[in-house]
């Protein structure tokens, strides 16, 4: 998943791919208007209780601006890129064929001591794919796509890096508890949705939750885990256990449902507070129509938006297992009761 | 392909071996004498004829990287640089640490944490690190010491028009020529040497010279090339598919002209595309070379790298074709008693 590219709005080739994944488990899957791919696992009962689950599918990327004069291709973010990350960084140009290229820079050995203290705006770098202008314009159109080229590797113990770990690491989450439902007895009906454009404003989430309106929608998502620069006592910690969210965003009842089932089965879990706004999914489920009781599970993750994010797998089995263990604890009640203030 | 052996092996310098024992195993059926020197410089010999010269000619083993300087309580790996890389291309960046090639990366702090100012701010060495997915100290020092080198995890790639994508084209592009000139027959004399230590200060090439005593030297390089649309035409140094590139002038020496010459007319005769490095900062190995015992005239011959130093170094194909066949065209010219020092 992380290897195939899916920009926000641009998600046709990843969804496709997570669709392989999961249509062994699931009963029915369907593609919205805006591309959010549902995956309906139903539930028992005929009482249709409707657990939403998202994971964005999108990945922050580039995309084409011009082709000067020289062939080289000026580019633009999508989403929040920093530019920082972005030197000497390989690119696949999707344009009429897949083209590999370079994000350029000019050799250390002529660079003025001026230049070596600033930042290289995106504005000013180039993807240099090795063809000339004439060439390149055959290929490559402005508005075509960007992602960065990437393989992904295994760190030590259970830790590997990649791109797009952000928000793929959210799917593997659904993946493993729609997996986990499979072996279980669950009355609810779970929503798995592969949503788009979160990147770019949480848009794919607000159009899926409409239509489907679900009793309960739990976001998962990436969250900023704890690295010698940041600072360890508000930010969870890699391998720990997913960090269930908390805060004005999240219902309480669901934050505590997942808590109290982490404890039950002797999972890890962190928690992570937010004050106001999560940045994730969750935050446009929980204002659809008349309302949706939210929760927000995120997987720490480490060096966030650039091509080097790392997490351990352990924390998205686990939360796959909470995740799972919960909507099962839910068979026996009600609902309306449960998420009454 | 021995261009991808010769990149993907490691060799930061002071640390050689994988790529010294590359050249050693493709280059030893075709010369008489091979030795390797108290500094680790790989030199071969291949005799010439009565009467005709000896000429040296060099590529350079090493490439710029990192080494590791200590290891945090987290695991973290805190590392220095070796030879000149520019910093900010660090962010972001898979690496292979050591013998045992441990994958690492180099993240930065999530955007979304970062203030405004941080974002126009290039990090300096020494707030980055290396991860390598370990818990602790201890776990960490069971893979990694200090000392390790530290290399770019980049693939060699072809694309584009006939070229490629690989890390260390400088000088391994320049080792590819040499190998492959090692692999031919000539009249004159062959000294040739593959050295260590160039990007931290020419070392091994001024030991590698000292007991050549040849007429004269041609350094095989990677070289700057600077052809974007950012820079301006005057500041190119080189540019790709232009053809092998004959130095003029950098930071350490002056080239012979005469050399040049010679070389460059070979090239016109056999309609090989050439071109001249404009005279621009930089150096290579020419720079102790040609100060050794009464001095030594050289010239350097290139091939083009565009993001030169960095893990993803561009050259032409073509432009490496052209240098092997300038080279080989211009030694097997050579008359008897001509460049002969007296």
């Amino acid at each position: 998943m992380v290897e195939t590219p899916g920009l926000s709005g641009y998600e046709c080739e990843i969804s496709n791919v997570i669709e392989e994944y999961f249509k062994p488990y699931s009963d029915d899957i369907v593609k919205d208007k805006l591309g959010n791919l549902i995956i309906l696992k139903k539930g028992n009962t005929g009482d249709r209780k409707k657990i939403f689950l998202a994971a964005h599918m999108d990945e922050i990327g580039l995309m084409v601006k011009q082709i000067d004069e020289k062939g080289f291709i000026k580019f633009t973010n999508v989403g929040g890129i920093d530019q920082r990350t972005l030197l000497a960084q390989e690119v696949i140009v999707h344009g009429k064929v897949d083209l590999f290229g370079v994000i350029g820079n000019k050799p250390p050995h002529i660079l003025s001591e001026e230049e070596k203290k600033k930042t290289v705006k995106m504005e000013d770098m180039l993807i240099d794919v090795g063809l000339h202008k004439e060439e390149v314009k055959e290929i490559v159109s402005v508005g075509d796509i960007i992602s960065i080229r990437r393989k992904m590797i295994d760190l030590q113990g259970d830790r590997i890096s990649s791109k797009a770990l952000d928000d793929k690491a959210g799917v593997a989450v659904m993946y493993e508890c729609i997996k986990e439902l499979n072996k279980m007895n669950h009355d609810c009906d779970v929503y798995a949705v592969a949503t788009v454009q979160e990147e770019v404003g949480l848009r794919g989430a607000i159009t899926s939750t409409y239509n489907i309106f679900p009793d309960i929608g739990i976001a998962i998502d990436v969250g900023f885990a704890s690295t010698p620069e940041l600072t360890n006592d508000d930010l969870s910690e890699l391998g720990k256990g997913p960090a269930m969210g908390f805060g004005a965003n999240i219902h309480p009842k669901v934050y505590e449902g997942l808590t109290q089932i982490a404890k039950e089965y002797n999972l890890p879990y962190q928690e992570e507070i937010h004050p106001g706004e999560t940045g994730t999914d969750a935050w446009a489920i929980q204002v659809t129509q008349s309302g949706v009781a939210a929760g927000l599970i995120s997987i720490p993750l480490r060096y966030m938006h650039t091509s080097v994010e790392v997490v351990d797998l352990n924390d998205i089995k686990n939360a796959g297992k909470i995740l799972a263990n919960f909507i099962v604890s839910l068979n026996l009640v009600d609902l309306e009761e449960m998420l009454c203030y | 392909m021995l261009l991808k052996r010769l990149t993907m092996a490691n060799g930061v310098s002071g640390n050689e071996d994988e790529v010294r024992n590359i050249i050693i195993e493709e280059i030893r059926e075709h010369v008489d004498e091979i030795k390797t020197d108290r500094l680790g410089n790989v030199i071969a010999i291949k005799k010439g004829k009565e009467g005709f010269p000896r000429v040296m000619l060099a590529a350079h083993m090493d490439e710029v990287g990192m080494i590791v300087r200590s290891i945090d309580d987290g695991g973290f790996i805190r590392f220095s640089l070796v030879g000149g890389i520019d910093e900010r291309i660090l962010v972001s960046k898979q690496v292979l640490i050591g013998k045992d090639r441990i994958h690492g990366v180099i993240g930065a702090k999530a955007i979304h944490l970062q203030d405004k100012n941080e974002r126009n701010t290039p990090l300096k060495i020494k707030q980055l690190y290396i991860d390598i997915g370990a818990k602790s100290k201890e776990e960490a020092e069971k893979l990694v010491k200090k000392g390790d080198y530290v290399a770019f995890d980049s693939e060699f790639i072809e694309f584009g028009g006939n070229l490629i994508k690989a890390k260390a084209l400088d000088d391994r592009a320049g080792c590819g020529v040499l190998i492959d000139l090692l692999k031919e027959e000539y009249d004159v004399e062959i000294y040739g040497v593959f050295t260590v230590q160039e990007e931290i200060g020419l070392r091994g090439a001024k030991v590698a010279a000292y007991n050549a005593d040849p007429s004269f030297a041609i350094v095989f390089e990677g070289t700057l090339c600077s052809d974007i649309s950012e820079v301006p035409e005057h500041s190119h140094i080189t540019k790709l598919g232009k053809g092998p590139a004959l130095s003029l002038m950098d930071s350490y020496t002056i080239f012979s002209k005469k050399l040049n010459q010679c070389i460059h007319e070979t090239a016109v005769e056999n309609n090989i595309k050439i071109q001249y490095r404009q005279p621009s900062p930089g150096g290579n190995d020419a720079g102790e070379i040609h100060l050794t015992k009464e001095g030594i005239p050289c010239a350097a011959l290139s091939v083009p790298c565009r993001y030169i130093h960095s893990p993803s170094s561009i050259m032409s194909l073509e432009d490496f074709e052209g240098c092997k066949k300038t080279a080989k065209l211009f030694l097997k010219g050579i008359k008897k008693g001509e460049y002969v020092c007296e």
